[in-house]
């Protein structure tokens, strides 16, 4: 539980960030809130010579509407995101999200830069970033790009950041007024990443789904977006047979670990419950 | 020296005084609530070094060789020590409180994961952790035992080298290289013939994971040796500081006055700190050789998976009974899993604890039990997790079996106990496996806890919600556990109880300053059970002296009287009748006193709450305050002057706390979750101290049984990896998943101990790991459904629905 040594470094512009991340190369990891990287550091599986501290850059703390989406700088807080106003009434999965994630020491320091840009798959904003179908912009020492956070997961701890990349800010197109949502976590206790969770948003019109989108999380290497339970919904009422079908769609994409959570099957299974509820819950609150 | 106060009345003085009875808030909480309590890591020495491990990743390996080259060169690094250096000193292995030896730095083989290999002393922590991943060592894996029930294979790798040749364990005859001791209680062929004529038996595998205590505050050690006077001072999280001392003087040979053994302030121990540990024995030994000051402080994963563990027993228990539901026999064989070294924590005479108080509170006319010890490739240990040696397990194999004899007979499990328990004209009641029970009145304290939480209507709420799951209107699962158990604690008499050969006697001494504040020292070691509100309250109460000014200290060799500590519940019982008794020898000298100066004969004064008064003259007395002034400026003639006095208790029995527990949960079947609805505790520790730390010791106890229960487990994967060992998966429950407790209390005082008191703080663990496990058992009951194995997480009790077809 001793880190080993590094050097600490605090820009105050991104693109000193990244002029620093690109002349320092692999030795060089950007922190954040530090509630991922720091565990890792104590117990030696990362040993980062130089910490690039994002902490100190005003421009990647913001949150606001711009055009049709929500623009969230990179170092929000996960705590801020729950107390957003704009996020309660706009995208309010977000916050209900953040509320399940860790504990509240954790959420004061972690950001959602962190969290998505982690590759952990027990993070729990990645997925409701592929069901929200959010975009991340990322710059490096070849200017700014945008990365479709459902082009943006490859493995766990993999993504498609390049070396020496940072991710900025996450865009999220603003779902349609009326929609209803949930993110359901099945979890031992509070601060665990959880055994399987699924976040659904969904509009209905006249008794029937219009639109669908459903992402699961820690039940693969990587967050899931599960597109074809989601066509399944489309345009049912949410009756048992559909929502069975659907579920069973989503637990077919699922590869989880055997772990201190439970065995793979029981995750698998997990996953098509929580999906289940989350379908639930969203009904009750979708308008129309 | 008379008060010119108005004349409180009797129950102001009384009041005033805090004593037994009375709700007085913890002392000691004034300092730990503020962050200011004084732990082992707040110690920082002058010139003081830092000890960290180099630790084994296999369960069982044949050491090749050792290169230390590499961490000696890095800057900052004093030396490395390994078996090679210890050897010489004989310091290599230790003797364990079983009898056994335990490696303190493996020198040939390593024996499980983790194990002490090489200790880094340095300048600071980091650079000690730095080079300790510098030592390179070259390992040759071995196969390895981790289920027990392979230990004794005919094939099974051997694990302990060091002692395969021989045949005789510390406890008897071995009868593998891997087992470590039998040990057998009870009348075999009686209870033989017991089952060859019962109408009903039941025989199940109740296995009871390993776990571990995991106190807040991890094991720790500073030790300063000063080369000048050749004195040892050593701080630790020591439960039992005297006899680390005797101890470390046997081992390293320095004269036992010559070592100061401290513990300050510990942060929770539950047995996990009773024992002595690698790190204590090579803080000490690298002082020793640098002629500075040592820490060693382990970090949450080394606690977890190096020192003490608990449990690990699988106990295959069988009851008889008539059927009519009489229970006539119990037989029960246990294989213990003692990990690689034999290092439980129990009297010397008892290798299995006081496993033979698993007749619990039942009146079975016969019984046996056998034990068997093995090694395997996992951690030493086996301490008493909050309870009585082997006192949990043994309750928790009766209520179960209980319960699994119930739904055979198709009885009520409350009604199948209410016919067996011990009747209180019984009383004292000596048990088929020999104990004698001191007092106990059982039926009351069920009848009031079956009658408080409305148990009949409970039952008839779980058959309409078992009718509406079967017509699939519900998906929740509701279960009642009820269980009744029996504690063994205050170990304990010396003609049965010692530790190396020290009988198990404990000790107060108290002193009375001239204005009538107090000081007293004891031979235990509070870790968070309240020793410096309780005992001063016995004292308050025995001799009329305010609680308020009674300063309690405990844990320095060098000032308190010796005792052999703080676990088992043995502090009230042992060291808190040790009080009592000093008191009344301060009690009966300042009688004297009093008679000396209001000129009267002893005989013709009476006590009065703070003072003595003259028989039939009221008006005439003498406060303990203004007795104890005149103790040392006006005693009787011939008398000494001062007010002191010391006792050694050596206690003539145990005793025994028992208690009703009932527990609703309700489980989600598809997907495991259990939720406790309910949870009624009904303590009966005979007189009770302090009523508000007694509700704070079972609150602690109970959050722990729960844990326990529904979640803990230091788990090894085939290879002898231990997987469970940080907190996101070694389950320690928050406030969040905590559950209300109720507690209730019925008064059953010990005959034998002299304020009647019984002892407390281990009995919700006792009682409350199989009331949770019986709730979740009777929750399946119904679908046919006789035993499920703890721990009753999310995934295994999803596990056993889906197993029962309800997924389907
Ligand atoms: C006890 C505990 C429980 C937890 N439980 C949960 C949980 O239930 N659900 C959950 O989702 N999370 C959980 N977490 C993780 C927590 O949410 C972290 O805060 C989060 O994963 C990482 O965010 P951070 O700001 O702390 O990032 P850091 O830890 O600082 O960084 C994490 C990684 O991301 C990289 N990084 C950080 N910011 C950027 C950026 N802007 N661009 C590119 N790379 C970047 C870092 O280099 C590092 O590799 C838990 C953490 C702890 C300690």
């Amino acid at each position: 539980m001793i880190p080993g040594s590094f050097a600490y470094h605090r820009p105050t512009s991104v693109s000193e960030a990244v002029l620093l991340l690109d002349s320092l190369g692999d030795e060089a990891r950007a922190l954040a809130g530090g509630h991922s990287l720091i565990p890792m550091m104590k117990l030696r599986l990362a040993s980062p010579a130089h910490l690039i501290d994002l902490g100190g850059i005003g421009e990647l703390r913001s949150l606001r509407e711009e055009a049709g989406e929500i623009v969230i700088g990179a170092m929000t807080t996960q705590h801020e995101l729950i107390g957003s106003q704009l996020l309660s009434a706009k995208i309010p999965i977000l916050s209900e999200t953040s509320l399940l994630i860790a504990d509240p020491q954790v959420r004061y320091l972690g950001t959602i830069g962190g969290n998505v840009a982690n590759g952990d798959p027990g993070n729990d904003l990645p997925a409701v970033m592929i069901c929200l179908n959010a975009t991340y912009d990322v710059t490096g020492k070849s200017g700014p790009r945008r990365i479709a956070a459902r082009d943006f997961y490859q493995g766990a701890y993999f993504t498609a950041l390049e070396p020496g990349e940072i991710v900025t800010a996450i865009r999220i197109p603003v779902p349609q007024a009326g929609h209803g949502y949930a993110y359901e976590k099945l979890k031992r206790k509070i601060g665990d990443y959880a055994t399987a969770a699924a976040a659904v948003v969904l509009s209905m019109s006249g008794g029937k789904v219009v639109a669908c989108s459903i992402g699961l999380t820690n039940v693969a290497e990587t967050p899931l977006w599960a597109e074809e339970a989601a066509g399944i919904i489309v345009g049912s009422t949410l009756d048992a047979a559909t929502v069975k079908k659907a579920v069973a769609a989503a637990e077919a994409i699922t590869a989880p670990a055997s772990d201190a959570r439970g065995p793979a099957i029981y995750r698998t299974k997990m996953a098509g419950v929580m999906l289940a509820r989350a379908l639930a819950r969203a009904r009750q609150r979708a308008g129309a | 020296m008379n008060v010119a106060t108005p004349n409180p009345t009797s129950a102001e003085r009384a009041e005033k005084l805090q004593g037994l009875g009375c709700k007085r808030k913890r002392v000691e909480d004034v300092r730990f609530t503020q962050g200011k309590g004084n732990y082992v890591d707040d110690l920082k020495l002058p010139r003081m070094l830092y000890g960290d491990f180099v630790r084994s990743p296999h369960a069982h390996a044949r050491i090749k060789s050792i290169d230390t080259s590499k961490a000696k060169a890095v800057p900052g690094v004093l030396a490395v020590l390994t078996a090679a250096d210890l050897k010489p000193l004989g310091l290599h292995y230790m003797p364990t409180l079983a009898g056994d030896v335990a490696a303190v730095l493996a020198e040939e083989k390593v024996l499980f994961q983790n194990q002490e290999v090489a200790f880094i002393i340095a300048e600071d922590r980091y650079i000690a952790a730095d080079a300790a991943e510098l030592v390179e060592v070259e390992y040759e894996a071995l196969p390895v035992v981790i289920d027990p029930f392979k230990a004794m294979a005919p094939d099974a790798p051997v694990l302990r080298e060091d002692i395969k040749d021989k045949t005789d364990g510390a406890h008897g005859k071995r009868k593998h290289y891997n087992h470590i001791f039998e040990w057998q209680m009870g009348d075999r062929e009686a209870t033989d013939l017991a089952f060859r004529k019962a109408d009903v038996t039941i025989k199940e595998l109740i296995s009871y994971q390993r776990v571990h205590p995991c106190p807040l505050e991890t094991c720790q050690a500073v030790a300063s040796f000063d080369k000048i006077t050749s004195e040892l001072t050593l701080w630790g999280t020591f439960q039992a500081p005297h006899v680390i001392r005797t101890v470390a003087s046997l081992i390293s040979k320095i004269p036992e006055h010559k070592i100061h053994v401290i513990a300050p302030d510990i942060g929770g121990g539950f047995g996990n700190k009773v024992g002595a540990y690698p790190g204590y024995i090579c803080a000490i030994v690298a002082s020793i050789v640098t002629g500075r000051p040592v820490k060693w402080v382990e970090d949450r994963i080394e606690n977890l998976s190096t020192t003490a563990f608990a449990r690990d027993y699988h106990m295959t228990t069988e009851i008889a009974c008539t059927k009519d539901g009489k229970v006539t026999g119990l037989r029960v064989h246990t294989l213990a899993d003692h990990g690689a070294f034999d290092a439980c924590a129990d009297p010397s005479k008892w290798p299995a604890g006081f496993f033979n108080i698993v007749t619990g509170s039942y009146d079975f006319p016969v019984a046996h039990v056998a034990v068997d010890g093995v090694y395997t490739n996992k951690a030493p240990g086996g301490v008493a997790y909050r309870c009585s040696f082997r006192v949990t397990e043994a309750a928790y194999c009766i209520e179960r079996a209980m319960d699994i004899m119930a739904q055979k007979l198709g009885m009520d499990p409350a009604e199948f106990r209410m016919k067996n328990l011990i009747r209180r004209e019984q009383f004292p009641y000596v048990s088929a496996l020999g104990w004698e029970y001191d007092s106990g009145d059982y039926h009351t304290a069920l009848q009031k806890a079956l009658d408080t939480v409305g148990y009949r209507q409970l039952r008839a709420e779980q058959k309409a919600k078992r009718e509406a799951f079967k017509r699939g209107e519900t998906r929740e699962l509701m279960g009642i556990g009820v269980i009744f158990f029996t504690e063994i604690v205050g170990a304990g008499p010396s003609r049965n109880c010692d530790i190396l050969g020290i009988a198990m006697f404990d000790s107060a001494e108290i002193r009375i300053h001239p204005t009538g504040s107090v000081i007293a020292r004891l031979g235990t070691k509070s870790q968070g059970q309240g020793h410096e509100t309780t005992y001063a309250q016995i004292i308050a109460t025995e001799i009329g002296l305010a609680a308020d000014n009674i300063a309690i200290e405990e844990g320095n060799t060098d000032t308190a009287p010796y005792g052999l500590g703080t676990y088992g519940s043995r502090s009230t019982p042992v060291s808190g009748a040790a009080t009592a008794m000093a008191a009344r020898k301060i009690k009966a000298k300042a009688q004297m006193i009093a008679a000396h100066l209001l000129e009267v004969h002893d005989d013709d004064l009476e006590w009065d709450i703070d003072r003595f008064r003259v028989r039939g003259n009221p008006e005439r007395f003498k406060t303990m305050t203004e007795l104890a002034w005149a103790a040392y400026n006006n005693v009787p003639p011939g008398m000494e002057p001062g007010l002191e006095a010391v006792s050694y208790y050596d206690p003539p029995n145990m005793t025994y706390p028992f208690g009703a527990y009932i527990c609703v949960a309700d489980i989600d079947a598809d997907t495991g979750v259990t939720k406790i609805r309910r949870f009624y505790a009904l303590d009966d520790c005979g007189t009770r101290i302090n009523p508000m730390i007694i509700e704070g010791q079972i609150h602690g106890g109970l959050t722990e049984a729960f844990g326990i229960a529904m979640g803990q487990e230091i788990h090894y994967d085939a290879e002898g990896n231990v997987t469970t060992a940080s907190l996101m998966d070694y389950f320690l429950p928050t406030a969040v998943e905590t559950p209300r407790w109720e507690t209730d209390w019925t008064t059953t005082p010990s005959p034998h101990h002299p304020i009647g008191a019984k002892g407390v703080g281990e009995s919700p663990n006792v009682g409350g790991v199989p009331c949770f496990a019986n709730a979740v058992n009777d929750a399946f009951a119904f679908l046919g459904s006789t035993h499920i194995q703890m721990p009753h997480d999310n995934w295994r009790t999803w596990t056993v629905a889906n197993k029962l077809g309800l997924h389907a």
